[in-house]
């Protein structure tokens, strides 16, 4: 760390009390990031900032915010939209019941690690359960979206058990993405690298879907 | 990687975090690479990065980590990572070639399938080797394969098998995924290892397995365990 020069000096000094030790290592991370004049982390390190220590806690609450949303969108899906056929609903009710087995893990992790989960947002899925084809069309953006937030956030995430956890919903993700597209008739993967998305292309991604 | 603690993170434990360490080179590169380049971008970018000068573990060089030049934290231990997953994808390139030059598959869709994964592991074993090549190490060697038994077992044979060797490797990626030092590499792995679970997912529906088998949370595997699991594939 004392390689890192400060470009911000004040984050040299930030508090570091109460803090977990791998998000006071991630705030050093995101000073570097500062100092290699990173503007693409900006919006990231002002919310890490603000928030709980930022850091791998941050990420966490990233993904359990993406996995609510994924998980009341199955909800709702299972319960909504007519005509699902046998198939689809079964897949869909996996979905749902994977989706939701990651917000209760996620939740007990950020507890574990002294920070405050966050609520689940309001939502709003729009037209997205009017039919089957649209439902499908919806739950793959939400699965590719999934896929690219986890594979974005893996290489920032500083505990090795988180990494470890994180990556193994990942895979999951990767799974609910795959399958859903073969049921569209899609290719499984739009590429062979599936690539990391940065937090707040995510977020602006998710935000339609999201009602405050 | 013990599995029954990546099964259930709310299990993680903190007793593992004197493992940590930081390359803030390499965290910076990552952090420049978010900004959308992507995974075959991050490719190009740890390669463009890394040159042709290290299979020194360059968290021990005394250079100054700003310079963006000191390897992105690839070490030999990253380097042996890499050749491990070439030679898996080496495998599964193989297999898919002989399964489509078989013509076993009779399908339509599902023959159109296993083209494209065909073409995603050859996709892999380029970007794996070249990521290897510029490391400065030598790519693993291209072992010499035989799926006989599997080709001769016919389209059910060769659909179930396609789904172990892609559960496999998906659990094979997540398993080494703790171990990767460089941000790069591990980004990379990051993002062929959900391409792997896209392909186990849709290869367990077609058969009609569970889409998770493992449930809601992957469980990884360990080299030695995969190794095992492939060498009955593996003339030489």
């Amino acid at each position: 760390m004392s390689k890192i020069k400060m470009a911000a000096p004040e984050l040299a000094h930030v508090q570091v009390d109460g803090m977990t030790r791998e998000a006071f290592l991630a705030r050093s991370a995101i000073a570097a990031g500062t100092v290699y004049g990173v503007a693409t982390v900006g919006p990231f390190v002002r919310e890490a900032i603000a928030q709980e220590g930022g850091g791998d806690l941050e990420i966490l609450n990233f993904a359990l915010t993406l996995e609510y949303l994924e998980a009341a969108f199955y909800t709702q899906a299972v319960k909504q939209v007519s005509g699902l056929s046998g198939q689809a609903r079964e897949i869909a009710t996996t979905l749902r019941d994977n989706e939701t087995e990651h917000v209760g893990a996620l939740t007990q992790t950020i507890k574990s690690l002294d920070g405050t989960p966050v609520k689940a947002p309001g939502v709003d899925f729009g037209e997205a359960f009017a039919s089957q084809g649209s439902f499908l069309e919806t739950a793959q953006t939400f699965e590719d979206l999934g896929v690219g937030a986890y594979n974005g956030a893996g290489p920032m995430i500083e505990s090795k058990e988180v990494l470890a956890a994180a990556g193994s919903i990942a895979q999951i993700e990767g799974r609910h993405a795959g399958v859903i597209r073969l049921l569209r008739g899609e290719q499984i993967s739009p590429s062979a690298f599936d690539k990391g998305l940065g937090m707040q292309e995510v977020l602006d991604a998710a935000k339609p879907f999201i009602k405050a | 990687m013990n599995e029954s603690k990546t099964r259930a993170p709310h299990e993680v434990q903190r007793s593992a975090l004197d493992e940590l360490r930081q390359e803030p080179g390499s965290r910076a590169q990552f952090l420049k690479m978010v900004g959308g380049a992507g995974a075959a971008g991050a490719l190009s970018v740890l390669i463009a990065a890394c040159g042709g000068d290290d299979e020194k573990d360059t968290s021990s060089s005394s250079g100054s980590s700003s310079s963006g030049s000191s390897g992105g934290g690839a070490s030999k231990a990253d380097l042996e990572i890499v050749n491990y997953a070439l030679t898996l994808e080496y495998l599964e390139a193989d297999f898919y070639q002989q399964v489509l030059d078989s013509g076993e598959v009779k399908d339509k869709k599902v023959g159109e399938v296993a083209m494209e994964i065909s073409e995603n592991e050859q996709e892999h074993v380029a970007a794996l080797m070249a990521t290897v090549e510029k490391l400065g190490g030598k790519p693993a060697a291209r072992p010499t394969t035989n799926f006989d038994s599997v080709l001769e077992g016919g389209e059910k044979k060769i659909l179930e098998t396609a789904a172990t060797v892609e559960n496999l490797g998906a659990a094979a990626y997540l398993g080494q995924a703790g171990r990767i030092k460089s941000k790069e590499i591990l980004a990379a792995a990051l993002s062929i290892h959900t391409v792997e679970a896209r392909h186990a997912a849709v290869l367990n529906q077609v058969v009609g397995k569970t889409i998770v088998p493992d449930g809601a949370f992957a469980k990884p595997a360990a080299m030695p365990e995969v190794l095992k699991a492939v060498k009955p594939f593996i003339k030489s």
